[in-house]
């Protein structure tokens, strides 16, 4: 995504032809800025959908637990709140790195960007955890149908947090070698506008698996 | 643990000389086309201008080229079926149940994955952007990138062939079936892997159309002004957005199923068969749309065309299409009625097919009228648009007539339901693209194809079509289900001969097809399309010239109404005289890159890996395919210039050849 190069950009007072009585705004439509971000939603907004699709499988397997455990007798609520709290936050430095970038404040933004990579890395390591400990009580994913949908929609989520931290560092790598460019930026909001959305996707991850999980 | 995975000699199936001989061949035609490009030195102008263009015409035209390709392998693989049935009566056939199997699975998963799907993929790329008035697509690297995923997707189902076994699924891998218990063999994980990877093409294609559609219009384009054929993409690749991650998921899912031992659709350990088929169709129903919307598309632009009126009923066609786009979500339980859901539910489902039946005969009623009190002209284009017309609502009425619980109970997975299915994606999906490819070929290359031979070609599929697949539907009747490799009916037979008599006609129509191109090609001064408008089009792809500059437009139109360029046109000709000259400046366009191509060399090494357990292989292709982009996103220019003088130069010389035009002509009436 974030290599994606666009067209009909006035940035820079770059001229294409003019056509009579027209400003550049209207001429080209859209920024080069908005019609990044905005297919940059389009994708998320597909990546919402794998979510969904493993949700609703979710939903479906909740009680094919094959008498196995089920996930009230597996849930670590205070983990699972730590976890939660992490990425919250890291959602809140990695909005205050975005602040940053705008801003062209390398310092700012390269500390922003290196606490939501050890808030990230935290969450990681917590789920990692989780996921051990389950696989040791024998309660992996091979073993229900439930624990199968339990482990994918969770551990897709990391595989995404994961996906999110690599793009992270090659944000900051970036931005130390070449500085705020226009391109670079962009990137920048397509990033910030993806950790958002996996942390908005754990909020439902984490009430309707774990809260609810535990309840029932 | 072998450094090479499951991979070994045995994986070539030196016992079956048919795969073998067939393998050979596609190899020795490849290594003849690239012997011939090397040697002619048309490579650095092969790699230079195609292969790593990130030019949405250029991209398009790959795409067809592909589709094309491809459309030659799925329709051997019919032949091969059609000849296995006409002779397996009491008798065993020439082709033995394991490699029929591999077979019919392949023919599906070709014919809509990488046939149907790129072609559409690729008159959408070429002509949305100009029709919109617009220099390119929003994302053009990412363009390339999803095309060259796409392809290798193709290039792990035919390496299929030779390496290993492809899946004895069906096109649509269901579950237990498909489950490592009953499928051990490569042959699901080629299947998955190879639509995993092209599915993220496709997705990524999706995107970047659908903000084309949205914010990369000329100004004055409102939605209300576009082309419909810009519509029909529009919806098309809403639903790519909204399907493919559906079948990601569940492939995904059917994958760790198989690598790691869950139990999403395994019979034990609470895995649920059902929600497969429920998550596929999910996905496989809107896909129905995904192919036909465009073509409505392609059939609303041609009947306007050569009746030479505007689209009756634009705006109901609009919403028709958007209504169809919607109501597709809504009717997947029909692949599956005989699940036991139940009557009420079994109703909904039905009653929601049933509806989605009235905004298609609109369009239907919309193209008759489009058609009523012009002047028609009959090109080849235009005698696929008639000839879909008639055949489509054939396969729309079946369809309905399936849409009937009670009926369907009889009648699913039965050789009526193929029968219906190949009646609307042929008759409707496949004329369609015929009739693009005729009408939009003079604008890509800049000359006609020879009409005659388009017109024999379309006799010859169509009587084809009729030939091969109205005896389905009486098979179906008689009780035929599919997917059989031998039979002991004679009942069924004579109609099985008729049959393949049909698919040998659509095979001489390929035939004529191919002689058609060629002999275009060598002719292609005589059949020269000079000023850009060789058909009296009405939107801005034909307002410039063929094949269209780099660049699309020497200036951005400004559109002031429905049918952009007519207007424009009318008044020309009225006056005698075009627009006074515009003010060129220069234009920046995206600069070509590799990046699509190396990245899809790396998936295809990690594709093959993954398929034949080489883990290391896996993580090789991977890093690769991750440094690829950032050595990309480290470029300082991803730009270059075009002087105002070379556009001038362009224009200046469309412009003459138009002027001569005009004078021929007389305002329309």
């Amino acid at each position: 995504m974030s290599t994606a190069a666009t067209l009909n950009a006035p940035a820079g007072g770059r001229g294409h032809g003019h056509a009579a009585g027209l400003t550049e705004e209207e001429e080209h439509g859209a920024s080069k800025r908005i019609v990044v971000a905005y297919g940059f939603w389009i994708f998320l907004i597909s990546d919402i959908i794998v979510f969904a699709a493993f949700f609703a499988t979710y939903a479906v397997l909740t009680d094919s637990t094959a008498g196995g455990p089920a996930g009230r007798d597996l849930f670590d609520l205070r983990m699972v709140a730590i976890e939660t709290a992490c990425l919250l936050v890291s959602s809140f430095t990695c909005g205050v790195a975005g602040l940053g970038a705008q801003a062209k404040n390398g310092r700012v933004f390269q500390i922003a960007m290196a606490v939501t990579f050890v808030l990230g890395a935290a969450f990681l390591t917590i789920e990692m955890r989780e996921f051990a400990e389950m696989i040791e009580k024998g309660a992996g994913p091979s073993r229900s149908g439930f624990l199968s949908a339990f482990f994918a929609l969770i551990g897709c989520h990391g595989l995404h947090v994961t996906a999110g931290m690599l793009w992270l560092l090659t944000m900051m790598a970036q931005v130390a070698a070449k500085g705020y460019r226009d391109d670079i930026l962009r990137r920048i909001l397509c990033f910030n506008l993806f950790w958002h959305t996996l942390d908005i996707i754990w909020v439902g991850l984490f009430s309707l698996v774990y809260l609810v999980g535990v309840a029932v | 643990m072998n450094m090479w995975g499951k991979l070994s000699w045995a994986a070539i199936p030196l016992d079956q000389p048919l795969p073998l001989i067939s393998s050979a061949v596609v190899a020795l035609v490849i290594t003849g086309v690239l012997a011939w490009v090397v040697l002619k030195g048309h490579l650095p102008y092969i790699w230079k201008e195609w292969l790593s263009s990130v030019d949405h015409k250029r991209i398009g035209v790959m795409y067809i080229v592909l589709a094309m390709v491809m459309l030659l392998r799925g329709f051997s693989d019919a032949v091969l079926m059609r000849a296995q049935q006409a002779v397996a009566l009491n008798a065993p056939g020439f082709l033995p149940p394991d490699h029929y199997n591999q077979v019919f699975s392949a023919h599906g998963t070709m014919m809509i994955f990488f046939v149907a799907m790129p072609f559409v993929i690729g008159l959408m790329n070429f002509v949305v952007p100009l029709q919109l008035g617009a220099r390119d697509v929003a994302f053009p690297v990412l363009n390339s990138v999803g095309f060259w995923l796409t392809a290798t997707g193709a290039l792990l189902v035919n390496i299929s062939l030779l390496v290993g076994e492809f899946a004895r699924t069906g096109w649509l891998p269901y579950p237990p079936l498909s489950e490592l218990a009953y499928s051990p063999g490569v042959g699901v994980d080629y299947y998955l892997w190879a639509l995993q990877i092209s599915g993220v093409g496709t997705l990524l294609s999706g995107i970047n159309l659908v903000t084309t559609v949205l914010k990369v219009r000329a100004p004055g384009m409102d939605y209300l002004r576009m082309p419909m054929f810009c519509w029909t993409t529009l919806a098309s690749n809403l639903l790519i957005v909204a399907a493919f991650p559906i079948l990601t998921a569940t492939f995904a899912m059917l994958l760790l199923d198989r690598y790691l031992g869950f139990h999403f659709f395994t019979n034990d350990g609470g895995g649920n068969v059902m929600m497969f088929m429920n998550l596929i169709w999910a996905w496989g129903h809107p896909e129905v749309y995904i192919l036909i919307l465009p073509a409505f598309g392609i059939f609303s632009e041609v009947a306007s065309t050569f009746s030479g009126k505007p689209l009756f009923g634009y705006r109901s066609m609009v919403v028709a299409t958007m209504a169809i786009c919607i109501i597709s979500f809504m009717v997947w339980l029909h692949h599956f009625f005989t699940m036991g859901a139940g009557a009420d539910v079994n109703a909904i489902f039905g009653i929601a097919t049933m509806i989605i039946a009235v905004p298609t005969g609109v369009k239907i009623f919309n193209w008759l009228f489009t058609m009523y009190g012009g002047r028609i002209r009959f090109p080849a284009p235009m005698l696929w648009t008639i000839g879909f017309m008639v055949t489509f609502v054939i396969g729309g009425m079946t369809g309905v007539l399936l849409a009937v619980p009670p009926a369907d109970f009889v009648l699913h997975n039965s050789l009526f339901l193929v029968a219906h299915f190949h009646n609307v994606i042929i008759g409707g999906v496949v004329f369609g693209l015929f009739a693009g490819y005729e009408y939009w070929f003079p604008k890509a290359f800049g000359f006609k194809l020879h009409d005659g031979l388009g017109k024999a070609a379309f006799w010859l599929w169509t009587i084809g079509f009729y030939l091969a697949f109205m005896p389905l539907y009486l098979l179906g009747l008689m009780g035929m289900t599919r997917r059989m490799q031998h039979y002991d009916v004679p009942g069924w037979q004579p109609w099985l001969l008729v049959a393949a008599a049909g698919a040998a006609l659509i095979g001489v129509g390929v035939f004529v097809q191919i002689v058609q191109l060629v002999w275009s090609i060598r002719h292609r001064e005589e059949l020269r399309d000079r000023t850009g408008d060789p058909w009296n089009g009405r939107s801005l792809e034909w307002s410039i010239p063929s094949p269209p500059p780099m660049f699309n437009f020497a200036v951005l139109p400004v559109v002031e109404g429905e049918e952009a360029y007519w207007t424009i046109k009318q008044r020309a000709i009225a006056r005698q005289t075009l627009m006074p000259e515009p003010e060129y400046a220069d234009i920046h366009m995206p600069r070509n890159s590799p990046v699509g191509f190396i990245c899809a060399f790396f998936a295809t090494i990690m594709g093959f890996a993954l398929i034949w357990h080489i883990w290391w292989l896996v993580i090789v292709g991977l890093v690769c395919a991750y440094a690829t982009f950032v050595v990309f996103a480290w470029h300082d220019e991803h730009d270059e210039s075009i002087s105002a003088a070379t556009i001038a130069g362009i224009d200046r010389a469309n412009r003459k050849e138009r002027l001569e035009a005009i004078s021929q002509l007389r305002p329309a009436t």
